[in-house]
C-alpha cells in the first residue's frame, strides 16, 4: 500500500484498524520527500524530528484506545507565511530568513488540537506576492507534472507538495488567486473560503482586506474536512465571523449554475476552453441547470485589485523596518553608525525582493497626496460595483462556474521579465477576493501532462454549496 | 512616464533604498502598470460608495483589557529585535 497516496478518511480508517501506525505513515512521507524534494523544492523548512515525536503521541493515543479526531496523525505542510510556534517562518523573504515564530496561528492551533502532524513549511512567492512561485528568495519550486514549468503561486510549495504526495494536505493563503491558481496548475483541489470564514491571526499579512487562509488537498472531500477544522470566529481577528446556520439540503437537480459571459472570452487557451466545456456538460448530465449570466465590471477587476492590493501591501510591509524583528543592517558589524533613516532605507533595500519593492512603490504612489482619490478611492468604488455584480447574479443562480486561469502552467522564466503579463494570470481569480466570495479550484482534465482546473464560486459563507457540487462532479469524473 | 524625481520621492515616502539603475527600471515598470490601471477612470462612480470590507461589518468590540503574557513570552518577543536594553527594544533617536 502506498501510504502517501491516501485521502484523509483512508488514513483515519487505516490508523484505527492498525493497518499502519502514525510513525510508519510519517516515515513514508519523509522517504517520499527525501526522493522528490531535490527535484521539486517545495519546502523551505522541514521538521522531521517534531513530526516523528508527534506521530509517536498519536500512536500512543490509538494504543490506549482514546478517540482519534479525523485529522489525528494526518501529515500536512504549511505555507511559510503561517506561524507555527518554534519553527522558522520566512514568508519566502530574506528579511525574515532567521525569524522563528513565537506563537501559533489560529488555524495551526485548530489543526494541532486535532493531532495534525506538521512535516514542514512550504515554499512561496515572497510575502505571497506572485503568481508563479518564482519570486521566492529560497529558490523556485517546480511543477511536479513538468519540472520545466512553474507550479503557480503564490502557494507554490503547498500545491506542489500535495501534488507530489509529499504531504497529505497543505494550508495556503489566497489574496488574488494564490491557492486556486497553483491548485489548478498542479492538479489538486484548492479553496479560498469566504473573507472572514477563517481567522487570519498568525498569517503574515499581505493585503488585509483580501487575504484568506484555505486548504489544498487531493480531493474535494478532504478539502471540506480541513476547512471544517480551521474555520471559525476568533477574538484575535475582528474580521472573522460566526458563519450563518447550515444550508437547506443540497440536491444537484435544484442547482442553478451561472456562466458569466465575460469569463468566456477570446484569449483563453482553446484546450482549456474545451475542458471547461466538458465540465459544464458533465454538470448538465448530472441534472444541474446552466444559465448564462453577466458580471459587467469584470474587465475592471484586475486594475482595481492592483490598486487596492498594492496600497495594502505598502502599509502592511512598512513593519519590516529593521527595528523590531527580522533582518536589519543594525545586526551587522557596523551597527550604531547608521541614522534612523539609513536603517530603514538600507534594511529594506537589502532585505526585500524586486517584485515586493515594485508593489510597495506602486502602493505608496496610489496612496500619496494628489493621487489618492484618482486611484485608491476610485478603486474602492469600483470594488463596490464588482461586488454588486455578483450580488445581482446570485439572485438568479446558486453558484458560478468559470476557468481558473486562461492557460495551463507556463514555463519557468516565461513571464518573469514582464510584470504585467504575470499579473494577467490572475484575471479569473481576483474578483472573488474583491467581493469576499468563496471559490474552489477542482481538476477537470489535462492538456498533455499539464493539469487544468475549473473554478466554482459560491455566495458568501456558502462554502458548503460549492463543496457539495464539487464532490458530485468529482465522483462522476473519476467514474469515467 | 514618471520622472526620476517622482520615483525617488515615492521611494523616500516608502522608506525604500533604490540604486540609480533600479530607479530607471522602476520608472519604466511603474509607468507601464499605471498605464494599465488608468482604464479604471472611465468607470462612472458618481453615486457609488467605496468598499473597504466586503461585508461591511461595523464596530467589532472587545473588552479593553490587556492579555496577560508570561515573562518568558515577552522576553522571547523582545529578543527578536536587533538592539535591546533592559527588556526594551532600543531604537535610534529620531532627531540627531
Amino acid at each position: 500500500m502506498d501510504l502517501t497516496n491516501l485521502t484523509i478518511s483512508q488514513i483515519h480508517r487505516g490508523l484505527l484498524r492498525k493497518e499502519f501506525s502514525a510513525v510508519e505513515l510519517v516515515q513514508a512521507f519523509l522517504q517520499r520527500i527525501e526522493r522528490e524534494e531535490k527535484k521539486i523544492r517545495a519546502f523551505i523548512t522541514l521538521s522531521e524530528e517534531s513530526a516523528i515525536t508527534q506521530a509517536k503521541k498519536i500512536d500512543e493515543m490509538i494504543f490506549q484506545g482514546r478517540e482519534l479526531p479525523l485529522l489525528g496523525g494526518v501529515p500536512a505542510v504549511i505555507k511559510d507565511n503561517i506561524l507555527v510556534e518554534g519553527l522558522r517562518c520566512t514568508a519566502g523573504s530574506l528579511i525574515l530568513e532567521n525569524y522563528i515564530a513565537p506563537y501559533d496561528a489560529f488555524v495551526i492551533k485548530k489543526l494541532k488540537s486535532q493531532g495534525v502532524i506538521i512535516l514542514g513549511k512550504a515554499n512561496m512567492d515572497e510575502f505571497a506576492i506572485g503568481s508563479s512561485g518564482e519570486y521566492s528568495a529560497f529558490g523556485i519550486t517546480r511543477n511536479p507534472h513538468d519540472l520545466e514549468r512553474v507550479p503557480g503561486g503564490s502557494s507554490s510549495g503547498s500545491a506542489a507538495a500535495v501534488s507530489a504526495q509529499m504531504a497529505c494536505f497543505a494550508l495556503g493563503s489566497d489574496t488574488g488567486g494564490s491557492i486556486r491558481l497553483p491548485a489548478s496548475f498542479c492538479g489538486v483541489v484548492g479553496m479560498k473560503p469566504t473573507y472572514g470564514s477563517v481567522s487570519r491571526f498568525g498569517l503574515i499579512a499581505m493585503a488585509s482586506s483580501l487575504d484568506q487562509i484555505g486548504p489544498l488537498t487531493k480531493t474535494v472531500e478532504d478539502n471540506e474536512i480541513v476547512f471544517e477544522a480551521i474555520k471559525g470566529k476568533d477574538p484575535l481577528d475582528s474580521t472573522s465571523v460566526v458563519p450563518p446556520l447550515s444550508l437547506p439540503k443540497f440536491q444537484i437537480s435544484d442547482l442553478k449554475i451561472g456562466l458569466p459571459k465575460e469569463y468566456f472570452i477570446e484569449g483563453i487557451n482553446p484546450e482549456v476552453r474545451e475542458l471547461i466545456n466538458l465540465t459544464i456538460k458533465k454538470f448538465e448530465e448530472l441534472g444541474a441547470k446552466i444559465e448564462e449570466i453577466s458580471l459587467p465590471h469584470t474587465k475592471y477587476a484586475l486594475p482595481t485589485y492592483y490598486i487596492i492590493m498594492t496600497a495594502e501591501v505598502s502599509s502592511n510591509l512598512a513593519r519590516y523596518d529593521g527595528i523590531k524583528y527580522g533582518f536589519s543592517i543594525e545586526r551587522g558589524e557596523k551597527k550604531n553608525t547608521f541614522s534612523l533613516l539609513d536603517v530603514y532605507l538600507q534594511t529594506r533595500e537589502k532585505g526585500l525582493g524586486e517584485e515586493v519593492r515594485r508593489r510597495i512603490m506602486l502602493g505608496t504612489y496610489v496612496l500619496s497626496a494628489g493621487y489618492y482619490e484618482a486611484y485608491y478611492l476610485q478603486a474602492q468604488k469600483v470594488r463596490t460595483l464588482i461586488r454588486d455584480d455578483f450580488r445581482k447574479a446570485f439572485e438568479k443562480v446558486d453558484i458560478i462556474l468559470t476557468p481558473v486561469s486562461p492557460t495551463p502552467a507556463f514555463k519557468i522564466g516565461e513571464k518573469i521579465k514582464d510584470p504585467l503579463t504575470m499579473y494577467l494570470s490572475d484575471i479569473f481569480t481576483v474578483s472573488l477576493n474583491l467581493a469576499g466570495l468563496p471559490g474552489i479550484s477542482i481538476p477537470c482534465g489535462k492538456i498533455g501532462k499539464l493539469p487544468v482546473g475549473f473554478q466554482l464560486i459560491g455566495k458568501p459563507f456558502q462554502e458548503k454549496m460549492i463543496l457539495e457540487a464539487g464532490k458530485i462532479f468529482e465522483r462522476a469524473y473519476y467514474e469515467l | 512616464m514618471l520622472s526620476k524625481k517622482e520615483v525617488a520621492h515615492i521611494a523616500k515616502l516608502a522608506r525604500l533604498g533604490l540604486s540609480k539603475k533600479e530607479i530607471q527600471k522602476m520608472q519604466k515598470d511603474l509607468s507601464a502598470i499605471l498605464n494599465y490601471i488608468e482604464k479604471l477612470k472611465e468607470v462612472n462612480t458618481k453615486e457609488v460608495k467605496p468598499t473597504s470590507h466586503p461585508f461591511a461589518l461595523v464596530n467589532i468590540m472587545r473588552e479593553d483589557r490587556a492579555r496577560k503574557e508570561s515573562p518568558e513570552r515577552i522576553s522571547q518577543l523582545i529578543k527578536l529585535s536587533p538592539q535591546r536594553e533592559k527588556g526594551y527594544i532600543k531604537v535610534k533617536s529620531v532627531w540627531t
